[in-house]
């Protein structure tokens, strides 16, 4: 049972093992509902088999994880997606055959059974929720144009665009801001940042100075474990972060 | 792999329909019947076809064991001909049997006398079979490699299997059609292999509308998703285990029809149909056709086994070499199929390097789809 009823998502004593080596240590971490939360870690930390324990792709040998009062343990990826953990990936993953708008359709399809797709024609407000995702990425004038012919910063906007279009109650959002411009970077932390408090967002990233933009709590991963969790200012400042992780300045 | 979506122009997919059905329609009258009986065939092959490329072409499954699919079909059909055109024999049951000294029928031919039943059974039993094994083999997330390796074994299962039932469907003879009744007239008879003709153009056409029903708006690209990525189907909520599942067994449904109507054209159903070199050929068939495409698999499929036929006739022992030399030719000069190289930059390319054409300043793609990008949004 889940004793912490005000999160959304809770995970505890959680520990994966990859033949031996501990990708994740016991780690503990909760959410609370509209929160925005960035993980920042070293290398190796841990920081996307932590997603993958969460979306279910990674099953855990110990520990549980809650989701509005639910364990997600052996559930089915889909399953867990359809409850409302909605995930963008590290390298932007869309459908580079499909068009723009065959991207966000399947996105915002509800139910997401085969017999609705194949003889029923995508629903009125499915289609206005397309048009204005397509307005938020700045995308409208390519919408018939294939995914795959996007340059890297479209896609990754898109395949935000798409993870706004399930609707999730939290989103995952590993690293999405690799290989964007500066004012790519900037546009897509105040995106991120409006996004909280109506939605619940885990940002992860290397970048520190999106991080900061994104003036949020910040969880430190390292081996597997949270190092320590707190605003910016005080995880620069402290000396466990700065040893194993931003490195001291060079005096 | 790599795979490209194909979308034929409308005016390419029109011409090309309008030469079809002006050659099917002018088929029978200019074509001897031999010739006519063999074209009733390889468009009935069309149809099989048809269901490789929306498993392989659009979802990424390359099963090189349609053929179980396709005989189980022809068998439905057979044992329905056999059943109904017994009378005349001892205890009423096929002559066959009778070589094994069977005097009773076994259980399950019974229902194949109604042929309600057996215009059924032709495709629902052998979808509900790859219905089956795709939900077994899918559940278990195999794929790629594994999952051809898993279809090949199947197939030879089932043909070891077919081979050694003397005693319940003939085993490696086979079941004959040709000398069974239909409407009181012989299967063999110019007349009803005639009707079986025109019956397999419109069930071809039939099928290709299906087809096309089925991939075109949102379940389709799910399909195309699955081939590409199919984890990230599975992070945005649905589950590709039933769309897999679906998809294989409308492919083994369609491969029903097409081994039926294929055994009573040919005059047997044999294990011959489950041999492994005849399921490769119809992904050969698609191949050289055009993944994707739907229009290239029917014509894979009709013009590669009309040119088989054609060249065993001139040249007995060089098909083999024509048909793999084809085949390395397509996968190393043109990836997409024939019909993807017309429909792609493959002419211009041609008569560029041949210096008929000027060469374009940019990248063709480029300029053609702002173009049309263009036009859509306004």
């Amino acid at each position: 049972m889940n004793k912490n009823t005000n999160s959304l998502l809770s995970l505890e004593n959680i520990t994966v093992s990859f033949e031996g080596f501990l990708a994740l240590n016991d780690l503990n971490l909760s959410l609370k509902k509209g929160e925005l939360r960035a993980v920042i870690g070293p290398n190796g930390a841990g920081k996307t088999t932590f997603l993958d324990v969460i979306t279910g792709k990674v099953k855990p040998a110990k520990g549980d994880v809650f989701f509005k009062g639910k364990s997600l343990i052996g559930r089915k990826e889909h399953k867990i997606a359809r409850l409302g953990v909605g995930r963008k990936f590290q390298s932007p993953r869309v459908f580079e055959n499909l068009t723009v708008k065959e991207n966000l359709e399947i996105s915002v399809a509800t139910p997401k059974s085969p017999l609705n797709l194949i003889n029923k024609k995508i629903k009125n407000d499915q289609l206005d929720e397309i048009e204005h995702l397509m307005k938020v990425i700045n995308l409208s004038k390519k919408i018939d144009s294939k995914a795959g012919a996007l340059s890297h910063g479209q896609k990754q906007w898109l395949e935000i665009a798409m993870l706004l279009g399930q609707k999730p109650d939290l989103m995952l959002v590993d690293e999405p801001v690799a290989g964007l411009t500066d004012e790519e970077t900037d546009l897509t932390a105040d995106l991120l940042k409006s996004l909280s408090g109506e939605n619940t967002v885990v940002v992860i990233d290397h970048d520190m100075e999106f991080i900061r933009r994104l003036d949020s709590n910040v969880s430190v991963l390292n081996q597997g474990t949270v190092l320590c969790e707190g605003t910016m200012d005080s995880i620069q400042n402290d000396k466990k972060v700065i040893d194993v992780y931003l490195g001291r300045p060079e005096e | 792999m790599e795979f490209k979506n194909l979308k034929l122009s409308k005016k390419t997919t029109f011409v090309i329909w309008v030469l079809i059905i002006a050659f099917i329609i002018a088929a029978p009258s200019i074509l001897p019947v031999f010739r006519l009986n063999l074209l009733g065939r390889y468009l009935s092959l069309a149809i099989v076809a048809l269901g490789v490329d929306l498993i392989w072409g659009f979802t990424g499954l390359l099963s090189l064991g349609q053929g179980i699919f396709f005989a189980l079909g022809g068998y439905c059909a057979a044992m329905y001909l056999q059943i109904t055109s017994s009378s005349e024999f001892p205890n009423n049951i096929p002559e066959f049997f009778g070589l094994y000294g069977v005097d009773n029928l076994p259980f399950f031919w019974e229902p194949f006398r109604s042929p309600i039943f057996s215009l059924f059974a032709i495709w629902v039993i052998p979808a509900l079979v790859a219905g089956i094994l795709g939900f077994l083999v899918f559940r278990n997330r195999i794929k790629g490699v594994y999952f051809s390796i898993l279809t090949q074994a199947a197939l030879l299962v089932f043909f070891n299997f077919f081979n050694g039932q003397q005693k319940l469907i003939n085993g490696t003879n086979g079941l004959k059609t040709d000398v069974t009744q239909l409407f009181g007239q012989m299967v063999g008879s110019e007349s009803i292999q005639r009707m079986f003709f025109w019956f397999t153009a419109l069930l071809v056409i039939a099928a290709w509308f299906f087809s096309k029903w089925v991939v075109k708006g949102r379940f389709g690209n799910i399909l195309i998703g699955i081939r590409d990525d199919e984890p990230r189907v599975r992070f945005t909520g649905y589950n590709p285990v039933l769309f897999k599942t679906i998809i294989f067994s409308i492919a083994g449904g369609l491969a029903g029809i097409s081994g039926a109507l294929y055994t009573v054209q040919s005059g047997i159903v044999s294990p011959q149909f489950m041999t492994v070199p005849f399921s490769i050929e119809m992904v050969i068939w698609v191949a050289v056709g055009g993944r994707g495409t739907l229009l290239g698999a029917i014509l894979g499929a009709v013009l590669i086994n009309y040119a088989k036929s054609l060249v065993s006739e001139a040249l007995p022992a060089s098909w083999m070499f024509i048909q793999g030399g084809l085949f390395i030719l397509v996968v190393t000069a043109l990836p997409e199929g024939v019909l993807g190289w017309v429909q792609g930059e493959g002419p211009r390319n041609l008569l560029q390097r041949l210096g008929l054409k000027r060469k374009i300043e940019t990248y063709p793609s480029l300029e053609i789809k702002n173009q049309t990008g263009g036009l859509k949004n306004e």
